[in-house]
């Protein structure tokens, strides 16, 4: 069978599971829509959690990123998985006290205050929102290049099928199919790294075979990789970091305090059916995560090496006649001189998989001193070493170009593996992307239905008019998200550093004072997210436009680009958090304490004693 | 069994700051501020540090779940404030 039709093959099968498993979670009342009926099993809820956050951006683009960057990429897995701890200890279990369905009803209650819910709405809206613009368009871009459909139609595909089990499903269709997602995906990021790591190390688990030797040889995987990346003029692979230690610090900071704060997984923790199953959950949700978050570092080294290997001969690795990479465990404790002619692949004999991706234009080649060889190595080094030798060698510049987002997706092809892997990868793609739009479509609907619809507008509504309610505005969320997938506005890099930074700015220190603080009272809560918000959106739309449009910069009102103690942009979310906590602090010191029946209630969120079923009472 | 809402409180407060010291020191400690340091170390084919932000703190984090889930229990039921 060829690669196309058993790529048919699986993602149909994969989709057919998806869909019988929301015909048969179908959701009766309001609390199954929204919170499952709060019967879910904590490891099944940890294992849809995981589903819900590993997006496309974990499972596509994160290895690759981690190759480019070295040793800084852990900013990305540090910051991802150490908000798990902030939230099953400071958030999870009193919000599943609380017992009630979405994050803004908890603020809105806790601060006796419709403002304060409203406000908490936006920042959900925006975040969820433009969040889910880039899951979308992961959708399309999976499907065209495994479907060889168009983009614009795997958009279409992915809207359906996410309608269908959204919505009819809702929070208890969505739990389950989560779960069969994560399967999906697991597998598919788990099998062609366990065959690579055997190739390059002999050690079946990625996670040790990022620490092993070569196999045959003396020679750790990381000192390899190090050596020939240094020479070449690159940084080094185990201790190169983007900016200075502190924006290191802060980055990873907003990534921890931003994955607590995000809604579409706070809400996954008011599913479960007691206080003890919410602590739990946490840790089962970072367990599964963790099983491709400790795989993706050892996936974006192995690539690195096996990517400079397949265009540099001298590194050690070698073509079979089958066209598979194995090692020359003789070659590589040589090494060999990376810049002698003969080292350079030459063009003509590049693999099938280079082929392959060089038609989607993600991977390009340029012959610049007309060889017909290929010089891969980097030409704005400042390492005089490097340079000399390129200069003495005739190298023109960099020759190859590769998009970062290739390294998982072009992985089994590098590696050789059977056409049902590569199929089964574009399934696990598509099951990252379309398991969170899920979950976020799931806390766009709950805001809008819940706490808009019926906590602001119309109090009295029916329990299933405010289903219908919520069925229609998952419906008009996933069109929005659907038409911004179509059209992305280009700046779908920045906006996920805006979301983070909303929920670390507003979101999560509004919620963690609501518990922690007794005496925190509602003008110091709306004024700490409102300041919160505001200094983050100040700095981000002063690098990238206000509301990233182009050409509306004001760098020079800041003082120059990362001009706060050279922070980037995406680093900014916990400085913002730490500015709402002082704001908030300084206003409540001020104003009147909250009325006793508050304080009695945050006494009563914090012991698990008397923990009921969630439900929607306002 | 002791039953005051306070100490229960200046329980749950203790343990917090403990697994929060731990969450600080493998992540920020060890895997960015001292890692420069600690990658003189070799751990297999890691040098220690590098391991710290790629591998060793995600399975510390996983850990600290769990232990804090399991010292809560216990001190939900030393308050007898635990759900029946």
């Amino acid at each position: 069978m060829d690669l196309q039709t058993i790529t048919y093959l699986v993602v149909g099968a994969s989709f057919a599971l998806y869909i019988g498993i929301a015909i048969w979670a179908r959701a009766g009342s309001t609390s199954e829509f929204y919170a499952a009926g709060g019967s879910v099993h904590p490891i099944t809820n940890g294992m849809a959690t995981a589903a819900d956050w590993m997006s496309a951006a974990s499972f596509i683009s994160m290895a690759g990123l981690i190759a480019n960057m070295g040793y800084g990429g852990g900013l990305f897995l540090m910051g991802w998985t150490g908000g798990y701890v902030l939230l099953a200890m400071l958030l999870a279990p009193y919000l599943r006290k609380f017992g009630k369905f979405t994050v803004p009803q908890f603020i809105g209650d806790r601060f006796y205050s419709k403002t304060a819910s409203t406000v908490a709405v936006v920042c959900l809206l925006t975040a969820s929102l433009t969040y889910i613009i880039g899951q979308m368009t992961g959708v399309g871009v999976a499907f065209s290049r495994f479907l060889g459909v168009s983009s614009d139609t795997g958009i279409y595909i992915g809207m359906g099928i996410v309608f269908l089990y959204a919505v009819f499903g809702g929070m208890k269709g969505i739990t389950y199919t989560q779960v069969a997602q994560y399967i999906v995906l697991i597998a598919a990021y788990l099998v062609p790294a366990i065959f690579i790591s055997l190739q390059l190390t002999g050690n079946p688990l990625p996670q040790l075979g990022l620490g092993s030797q070569i196999s045959g040889t003396e020679t750790s995987l990381l000192s390899k990789l190090d050596l020939v990346v240094k020479d070449l003029g690159f940084d080094q692979y185990t201790t190169s970091m983007p900016g200075s230690m502190l924006n290191m610090f802060m980055y990873t900071l907003s990534l921890m305090i931003g994955t607590a704060g995000l809604p579409h997984v706070i809400m996954r923790f008011f599913t479960v059916p007691t206080v003890k199953d919410a602590r739990s959950s946490a840790g089962w949700a970072l367990i599964f995560i963790a099983l491709l978050y400790t795989t993706a570092p050892a996936v974006a080294a192995m690539a690195k090496l096996n990517l400079h290997a397949t265009v540099n001969q001298a590194v050690g690795l070698e073509t079979t006649a089958s066209g598979n990479l194995v090692v020359n465990p003789e070659k590589v404790k040589a090494n060999a001189d990376l810049y002698a002619t003969e080292s350079s692949l030459q063009y003509e004999q590049r693999p099938e998989w280079m082929k392959r991706w060089e038609k989607t234009g993600l991977l390009k080649f340029e012959d610049k001193n007309g060889d017909g060889r290929i010089q891969y190595y980097n030409d704005k080094t400042k390492n005089a070493d490097a340079k000399a030798k390129a200069e003495a060698a005739g190298w023109k510049g960099n020759e190859l170009t590769v998009n970062a987002d290739i390294m998982v997706m072009a992985n089994p092809e590098i590696a050789l593996l059977p056409n049902w892997v590569i199929a089964l990868v574009a399934a696990g793609g598509l099951a990252a992307a379309l398991s969170t739009a899920a979950g976020l479509l799931m806390a766009i609907s709950s805001a809008v239905s819940h706490d808009l619809v019926k906590g602001v507008f119309n109090p009295n509504i029916s329990d299933k008019n405010e289903l219908l309610a919520g069925k229609i505005s998952m419906a008009v969320a996933i069109v929005i998200a659907g038409w911004l997938g179509l059209n992305p506005p280009g700046f779908a890099a920045g906006t996920v550093a805006l979301a983070f930074g909303i929920a670390a700015s507003s979101l999560f220190p509004a919620i963690m004072m609501g518990i922690f603080s007794k005496k925190m009272n509602k003008e110091g809560a709306i004024a700490g997210m409102l300041a919160g918000l505001f200094v983050t959106l100040f700095y981000v739309f002063a690098h990238k436009g206000l509301f990233f449009i182009k050409g509306t910069e004001y760098l020079d009102l800041i003082g120059g680009a990362n001009s706060f103690f050279g922070i980037t942009p995406e680093a900014f979310g916990a400085v913002g958090a730490i500015f709402n906590f002082i704001v908030a602090f300084a206003v409540d010191k001020v104003t009147k304490e909250p009325p006793e029946h508050i304080q009695h209630m945050v006494e009563s969120v914090r012991i698990p004693r008397g923990s009921k079923l969630v439900d929607g009472a306002h | 069994m002791e039953n005051n809402s306070s100490g229960y409180w200046q329980a749950v407060l203790g343990l917090l700051t403990k697994i929060l010291i731990i969450w600080f020191l493998v992540s920020f400690g060890a895997g960015i501020l001292f890692a420069p340091a600690l990658n003189s170390i070799s751990l297999g084919g890691y040098p220690l540090g590098f391991w710290f932000a790629h591998q060793g703190s995600i399975y510390i984090f996983i850990v600290l779940i769990f232990w804090y889930a399991k010292k809560m229990g216990d001190i939900d039921r030393q308050f007898d404030v635990h759900e029946e």
